[in-house]
């Protein structure tokens, strides 16, 4: 497939929105959908639906084989050692909050500390507040320095003999700072202290592989991954399933269900209570295809030719101020331009169908830091072109002009 | 939808240079809103004396040119208003801003209303609906003395 191509494979670019070809730079949000995963879920409700692993009928047992297929195919997909670490959740936010309560119950006390950095957002920061409240836990943020980034140094200086625990993203979603997390695994590992990666920005657009990254955990979101809403991956190493206590009960997680007790489901069942998102999950299975088709070596290529095109083009317009200059970034590029608000931005952009978003991204930590309440931000999408972002440009300096700037 | 609808120059006029900005020393009532989705604040100050007059309003805080136009016009239009007044035209134009096509309140002049129906724009846009509201909000609250931060997400 062409990299060219690729717009041609997604339904949304097919019609005018609001009378406007669809410029769409909020990716980091959500991506949009390729037509073979819109086109399964209607085919799989149509002609194949039934719930799984449950009944032992004709329809029961296919679903069941499409689900598990994906679960296999998520595992290549990132290179983990056996397809019982493949954990599907709603998202990326209930996977994070899995390892948190499981692992909090089981190794967090009063006094323990847990480490994650400026950069977060709610998703990685929430989950483990709740902690705080519940257990008397303490939270320790590694700092961002002028750039943006998150150094090891920065990780390092923060670590104690408290950290039990390390959770970080991959790629910040403000910043688009890209972190070392396989420094940041070996660093915690010598001092025995697992590591949660937030993979919601890393996996749509950076190669995967948990072997090598070593990681105790990786969460990855399936929408912004050109997937359905409502599911996600925990990725966690085996011996981390074993260990940590189920997450939610019911249906499904179960072996034996007695008045006096019971036992509970093997992996990875143990940790997929009640009827999951299973049209969802199917549907992702295209999503994986689709990114392994184009390669994620040219996924990475045409994003980081987009970003440095992008960053090129915007800094030669007057009074745009991009936030961050991390060394290894992604494709996000946050902005402000003085005297217009980026909620204003955002509106006027809009007019001319250029989608981006503007607020705290979900990173209020990291806004108040950077002392600014909100930002303007573009993100990019395997679909985006040079011309999309000759159009954020040309809307740029509209929205300059309105303002009399 | 046009973007000159919402952006007309007296808005960008009082989102630039926000009247009645700061604040006031013997102000006896006083609210916090936000919109935490937006990041946006605003903080009312205002004296009512004993005849329930507003004697003076400003307000403090950060937003998108909408918010701190709506801010700055409403601190104008209400300075010198009763109570029941201000509440009546507060009313008057979250109901304007909701659904209504005009303002109905006999308590404005017609030039006033004129400067308060510029902010009408915001209707063809849900999202920045509560940019235009929050001040507004907030003022409500000052009077009533709550001390309940007022914020735009129920």
């Amino acid at each position: 497939m062409k990299i060219h191509d690729i717009k041609r494979e997604f339904p949304i670019f097919d019609d005018k929105i609001q009378n406007n070809d669809l410029v769409y730079l909020d990716s980091a949000n959500s991506s949009q959908k390729p037509r073979v995963v819109v086109d399964r879920i209607y085919d799989f409700y149509s002609k194949e639906f039934s719930n799984v692993g449950r009944s032992v009928h004709y329809l029961a047992v296919a679903a069941t084989n499409l689900y598990e297929q994906t679960r296999v195919s998520v595992q290549k997909y990132i290179n983990a050692k056996d397809k019982d670490e493949i954990v599907f959740t709603k998202g990326a936010t209930e996977a994070i909050n899995l390892v948190a309560n499981t692992f909090g119950q089981k190794y967090l006390s009063e006094g323990d500390e847990v480490l994650l950095t400026e950069l977060e957002h709610h998703s990685n920061y929430v989950p483990w507040h709740f902690l705080r409240k519940a257990k008397n836990i303490k939270i320790e943020f590694a700092e961002i320095n002028d750039d943006g980034e998150v150094t090891l140094e920065a990780i390092e200086k923060k670590i104690t003999n408290k950290t039990k625990i390390i959770s970080v993203s991959h790629l910040s979603n403000v910043t688009g700072a890209i972190l070392p997390i396989k420094e940041i695994v070996q660093l915690a590992h010598s001092k025995n202290i697992p590591v949660l990666i937030d993979g919601c920005q890393g996996a749509p657009h950076l190669k995967l592989d948990m072997q090598e990254i070593d990681c105790d955990f990786y969460a990855i979101s399936g929408h912004k991954m050109y997937g359905p809403t409502g599911i996600g991956v925990l990725y966690a190493k085996k011996k981390w399933l074993e260990d940590l206590p189920p997450y939610q009960g019911g249906g499904g997680m179960i072996n034996e269900v007695k008045k006096e007790g019971i036992t509970y489901g093997e992996l990875p069942n143990k940790y997929e209570a009640g009827t999951m998102a299973t049209a969802q999950v199917i549907a992702f299975n295209e999503s994986i295809k689709f990114m392994e088709k184009i390669g994620i070596q040219n996924i990475e290529k045409h994003e980081k030719e987009l970003l440095d095109y992008g960053l090129e083009k915007l800094r030669k317009n007057n009074s745009v101020n991009i936030i961050g200059n991390p060394k290894e970034k992604g494709g996000v590029i946050s902005f402000t331009i003085e005297g217009v608000h980026p909620h204003d931005i955002a509106t006027i952009l809009d007019e001319d169908g250029v989608a981006i978003r503007a607020g705290h991204h979900c990173c209020q930590i990291l806004h108040d830091k950077l002392n600014l309440p909100a930002t303007a931000r573009a993100s990019f999408g395997v679909y985006n072109t040079k011309d999309d972002i000759d159009k954020l440009d040309e809307a740029i300096n509209k929205c300059k002009k309105i303002f009399n700037l | 939808m046009d973007l000159k609808d919402l952006y007309q120059e007296i808005i960008l006029d009082h989102g630039k240079n926000p009247r009645n900005l700061g604040k006031f020393d013997n102000y006896n009532k006083d609210a916090k809103g936000n919109n935490p989705l937006c990041g946006d604040n605003v903080h009312v100050y205002l004296r009512l004396n004993e005849n329930k007059k507003v004697e003076d309003i400003a307000f403090e805080g950060h937003g998108c040119a909408i918010s701190m136009a709506s801010a700055s016009i409403m601190t104008d239009m209400v300075r010198g208003k009763e109570e029941k007044e201000v509440k009546e035209i507060v009313s008057d134009f979250l109901g304007m801003i909701k659904e209504k096509d005009s303002l109905e309140t006999n308590i404005l002049k017609d030039d006033e209303k004129t400067k308060l129906m510029s902010l009408s724009g915001v209707k063809q846009y849900p999202m920045r609906v509560k940019c235009a509201t929050l001040s507004w909000h907030t003022l409500t609250s000052a009077l009533d003395n709550s001390d309940q931060i007022v914020k735009t997400e129920e």
